[in-house]
């Protein structure tokens, strides 16, 4: 056995990823799982403010492949879940700092050690994001249903698709049902349609995702949150487990709901 | 020149690129090697690259060494053939391939133009994402969609089974009798030899269409299935 090793990206920028990475690194621990989260953007680092461990960082993912100390030294165990770990990336160098290979051996390293590597790729195409995805058994695309984040999304899924990472899934972040209703914004299924690939999630906008990350406080540990269910869910589909897509029209009437299905 | 050509030799197989090397010392290959990169970059940007290094022994760190300083230059290192079972380890051990004869999801193959005669046409049977680029001497037909960003470019005409809403250009040398033909082009930019139409901001139209150049202006009709 070992871990499954699992990247999220996107190709543009500020979509959700590290909140992504964040939300289900803890959802999983708190199903029990043993999680490494990586963060993989060498010079632009987040994942640790997310996750509320910046204050505890002492060695990052570049020493650990430069050898300046041992795998463990470089994990930081999460404040609330024992189980939940993150791998820093360091801030003073840049993504040529590490190679594909160094990822590879990295994750065999931690597959023997833990249930989950879950590493979170920097926006674009090049180097950061060639790191990212070399160990990955499986790769998770997050949207936002805006044109331009779907474009990049597109043509990321057909990057991966020729580097034989096979089909990855797809997460629609910060959809707002009340814009889409207004056909103000793309719907979960206009993102679909263009897309073609296998949806694993759909994240409603909420507010408390953006106080959850300021205070490092992932809403996934929120019992209340519907972005964190959403969240939550996901982690549930990734361990295979069915899930069924929440409702995110519940607010809306009858009358719309039945006038959108007439619209299909 | 001619000695880096002797020592590397590189040929299209359906998966990409194979380059087999000659009998010489691992530094002197390796040199060979990275001369033909240099000087015939555009041509290697971006290729997938099977490597059949005969009986010469590899271990890891050459191996992983060898894959990044491919990857620097744009070439993906995906297979490693070889007659040494240490090799065939390294290479498995490094998630690499070793055998370059199991399908592979296709690739485009590029003709030199000369061999392609005008009734040839390349089977695309995927939809194309952004950022793909499609380009062929003879005619193109694609069983997919075009997404927007991505690229069809043929000397000959194009016929797209799906929805177009990326660039199509067809008799890009400059034939004026190339047609496209497509399910859905509402919303696709259309080029036939050096005219352009962006049908994006026009409605209807969103059946079958053909388009063909009358007069030096695109023309949009209906394709017919009863026209003869």
């Amino acid at each position: 056995m070992g871990a499954q090793v699992v990247t999220i990206t996107s190709g543009k920028g500020g979509v959700g990823k590290t909140t992504a990475v964040a939300n289900l690194g803890v959802a999983l621990a708190a199903d029990g799982a043993r999680v490494v989260c990586i963060d993989g953007d060498i010079g632009l680092r987040n994942l640790d403010i997310v996750m509320g461990l910046e204050n505890r960082i002492v060695y990052d993912v570049v020493d650990v492949i430069e050898g300046r100390c041992r795998l463990r030294q470089a994990m930081i165990r999460d404040k609330r879940l024992p189980e939940l770990f993150l791998i820093p990336a360091a801030q003073t160098r840049d993504k040529t700092a590490v190679t594909p290979s160094d990822m590879v051996r990295l994750c065999e390293e931690l597959r023997g050690e833990v249930d989950w590597v879950l590493i979170d790729s920097p926006a674009g195409i090049e180097r950061g994001f060639k790191n990212s995805i070399a160990a990955a058994d499986r790769v998770l695309v997050v949207t936002n249903p805006e044109i331009s984040a779907v474009r990049d999304a597109d043509r990321v899924i057909g990057i991966l698709e020729a580097e034989e990472k096979g089909t990855p899934s797809l997460i629609i972040n910060r959809l707002n049902t009340t814009m889409v209703r207004q056909h103000d914004m793309l719907s979960a299924e206009d993102v679909l349609d263009l897309l073609a690939i296998k949806l694993i999630g759909v994240v409603p906008e909420d507010e408390g995702v953006i106080v959850g990350t300021n205070r490092g406080n992932p809403v996934a540990l929120d019992p209340k949150s519907r972005a964190g269910q959403a969240f939550r869910n996901i982690a549930k589909r990734l361990s295979g487990q069915d899930v069924p897509l929440m409702d995110l029209d519940s607010n809306s009437s009858l009358w719309t709901r039945l006038t959108n299905l007439g619209r299909k | 020149m001619s000695d880096s050509q002797t020592l590397v030799q590189i040929k299209g197989i359906r998966d990409g690129l194979l380059v087999s090397l000659g009998n010489a010392t691992w530094e002197e290959l390796r040199a060979a090697l990275m001369e033909q990169i240099e000087t015939r970059q555009a041509f290697f940007y971006g290729a997938r690259v099977a490597i059949d290094v005969g009986s010469q022994i590899f271990h890891v760190n050459d191996l992983s060494e060898l894959r990044d300083a491919l990857s620097d230059r744009g070439v993906n290192l995906w297979a490693v053939v070889s007659e040494s079972p240490t090799t065939e380890k390294t290479a498995q051990l490094l998630g690499l391939a070793t055998r370059v004869s199991k399908p592979r999801p296709q690739e485009l193959v590029s003709l030199p133009a000369e061999e392609v005669g005008e009734g040839d046409a390349i089977w695309i049977g995927r939809t194309l994402r952004s950022g793909t680029r499609v380009e062929f001497p003879g005619n193109i037909v694609v069983l997919g969609d075009v997404n927007p960003g991505a690229e069809v470019v043929a000397d000959g005409s194009i016929l797209i089974w799906g929805r177009t809403r990326g660039s199509v250009h067809a008799g890009a040398k400059g034939n004026q009798s190339a047609v496209v033909y497509g399910l859905d082009l509402s919303a696709g930019q259309i080029r036939i030899a050096d005219e352009g139409k962006s049908l994006s901001d026009q409605d209807g139209e969103t059946g079958p269409a053909k388009i063909s150049l009358q007069d030096g202006v695109l023309h949009i009709e209906v394709w017919q299935v009863n026209q003869s």
